[in-house]
């Protein structure tokens, strides 16, 4: 069965007739062209097709696009802005927070996500004290991070490009 | 996956009407389960009845000093609130405890108590299972049930349900608020889910079509000392092996005065301690009654050969968890 939507990815509109059983990792990839976010496990347990719906960090493989039709949505194509790369794509880039790649663009987002988060005062599983505002030290951001794998094992970068950002 | 049809209902009377109609329709909360379900054929609806458009997504103080929660509010909302983490850090803790950010982020109050085990035979549609098709079999009892049930399991079930949040809400004595075809009601927890017995099938006392509108959490003044803690295979982004949510109040002397405690990951339900808590009450906050308080809940355990470590752990993490809290107090 099929809907006819707009979706609204990186403040560009595209009208789409989508199968009700769309994942929006898939439309990203296989109808946008929108191939940064990727796949991995497509269970919601690895992160890599991270994205941003309504500046909110979420799994876009378990994310149907019929109900996201009226959010707007941010994936690694759009973390750049018009002064070019985004502070943590840069920060990446600085401490090799990367081998292969393939989970970076999820990392991205996800961190990207997860400062809005702390800069809310969202406490966290490793917040000494729940009710007050959490400090985010490399301990904090190893917590946030942990829906993010790794295969290559590059998190002493990650974590310190995140680091670098949030100071 | 089974092709279906997509509807986002006006409001939560057509959301019920639209399933209460015996259809194969389902509720879509976050997704963050039933998705996952449905890709691995173990959910198969005809229709999707998307609520989270309708179900309330705010948090309010009731008069009385409590908290209702909208069944829409999404997990990482109810873990940031101001006034969860004051008033109930047992909450706060509890969800932070679970999933990812991510699936915080998407995952719904609602969806959350809704969401169906883990047990690797359920999510598996090649093996037989009882509560995924009632008649065919627990290949779990003989086979793998490491991370399974030594409470209250039958011979057709030795599930546990994998929330942590519902873990707290169960201590707390949350009320949880239900639009049904025959109107509204209430069903207080741990009430809200039933032990397997003999339909495994069947994970709550919800009838079909029912909706899920609210969680209130009652005024507990004494669940500003509070505490989630939870015992897992690795150190974040894992289910519980076993969790316990614990509130514990001391009098001038050191005695318990009042208390509240419940199990995670050890039965198919969030499993209430209510001998401990009995044991507990009047006792001197010591780690010698911790123990034999602990010990009072843990005698009733019927433990599988795989996972009877999990006995000692209820025990220690309990009694770990109330010297903490006695120790704050």
């Amino acid at each position: 069965m099929t809907v006819d939507l707009q979706l609204s990815v990186n403040e560009q509109i595209y009208p789409l007739t989508v199968d009700t059983r769309e994942t929006l990792l898939d439309t990203l990839r296989e109808r946008l062209d929108l191939a940064g976010s990727k796949k991995g496990c497509d269970h919601g347990q690895c992160g890599s097709c991270t994205v941003l719906v309504d500046g909110r960090r979420v799994k876009s493989c378990l994310t149907l696009t019929v109900t996201v039709d009226d959010q707007p949505i941010t994936t690694v194509e759009g973390l750049a802005g018009e002064d070019g790369l985004h502070p943590l794509q840069r920060a990446f880039i600085e401490h090799d927070a990367f081998q292969c790649g393939y989970c970076t663009p999820g990392q991205l987002c996800s961190a990207a996500g997860m400062l809005a988060e702390a800069a809310r005062g969202w406490p966290s599983a490793v917040t000494p004290d729940v009710a007050a505002d959490p400090v985010l030290g490399e301990e904090e951001i190893r917590e946030r991070m942990s829906g993010n794998l790794c295969r290559c094992g590059a998190y002493p970068g990650i974590v310190a490009a995140i680091e670098e950002v949030a100071r | 996956m089974r092709p279906f049809a997509y509807e986002r209902p006006a409001d939560v009377r057509s959301a019920v009407a639209t399933l209460g109609a015996g259809t194969d329709a389902m509720y879509l909360g976050g997704g963050t389960n039933l998705v996952d379900l449905m890709r691995l054929g173990v959910a198969e609806p005809g229709t999707l009845v998307d609520v989270t458009r309708v179900t309330p997504a705010a948090i309010e103080e009731t008069p009385d000093g409590g908290l209702l929660i909208g069944a829409g509010v999404r997990n990482g909302d109810l873990a940031a609130h101001p006034l969860v983490r004051r008033r109930y850090p047992v909450l706060a803790q509890a969800v932070l405890s679970g999933a990812s950010g991510q699936i915080r982020n998407m995952a719904t109050v609602g969806g959350n108590l809704l969401q169906r085990t883990r047990c690797s035979y359920f999510q598996d549609v090649t093996k037989p299972c009882n509560k995924r098709s009632p008649g065919s079999g627990c290949p779990a009892r003989t086979g793998d049930h490491r991370n399974l049930a030594i409470f209250g399991h039958s011979e057709s079930c030795v599930a546990t349900h994998p929330s942590d949040m519902a873990v707290a809400l169960a201590a707390l004595g949350a009320v949880v608020h239900v639009e049904g075809p025959g109107g509204a009601r209430t069903v207080p927890m741990p009430g809200l889910h039933r032990l397997p017995g003999e339909d495994p099938s069947r994970d709550t006392v919800l009838e079909p079509g029912d909706l899920i509108t609210a969680v209130e959490v009652p005024a507990l003044p004494l669940a500003a000392r509070s505490r989630y803690r939870k015992a897992r295979d690795r150190a974040s982004f894992s289910f519980a092996v076993v969790s316990v949510a614990a509130v514990l109040e001391l009098d001038g002397e050191r005695r318990v005065r009042d208390c509240r405690i419940a199990f995670g990951a050890v039965a198919h339900v969030p499993w209430r301690a209510g001998s401990a808590e009995a044991a507990l009450r009047g006792a001197p906050a010591t780690v010698e009654e911790f123990a034999r308080a602990a010990d009072a809940e843990v005698r009733g355990a019927r433990p599988l050969p795989l996972n009877a470590f999990k006995v000692p752990l209820a025990h220690n993490l309990l009694v770990r968890v109330l010297a903490d809290l006695a120790e704050t107090s």
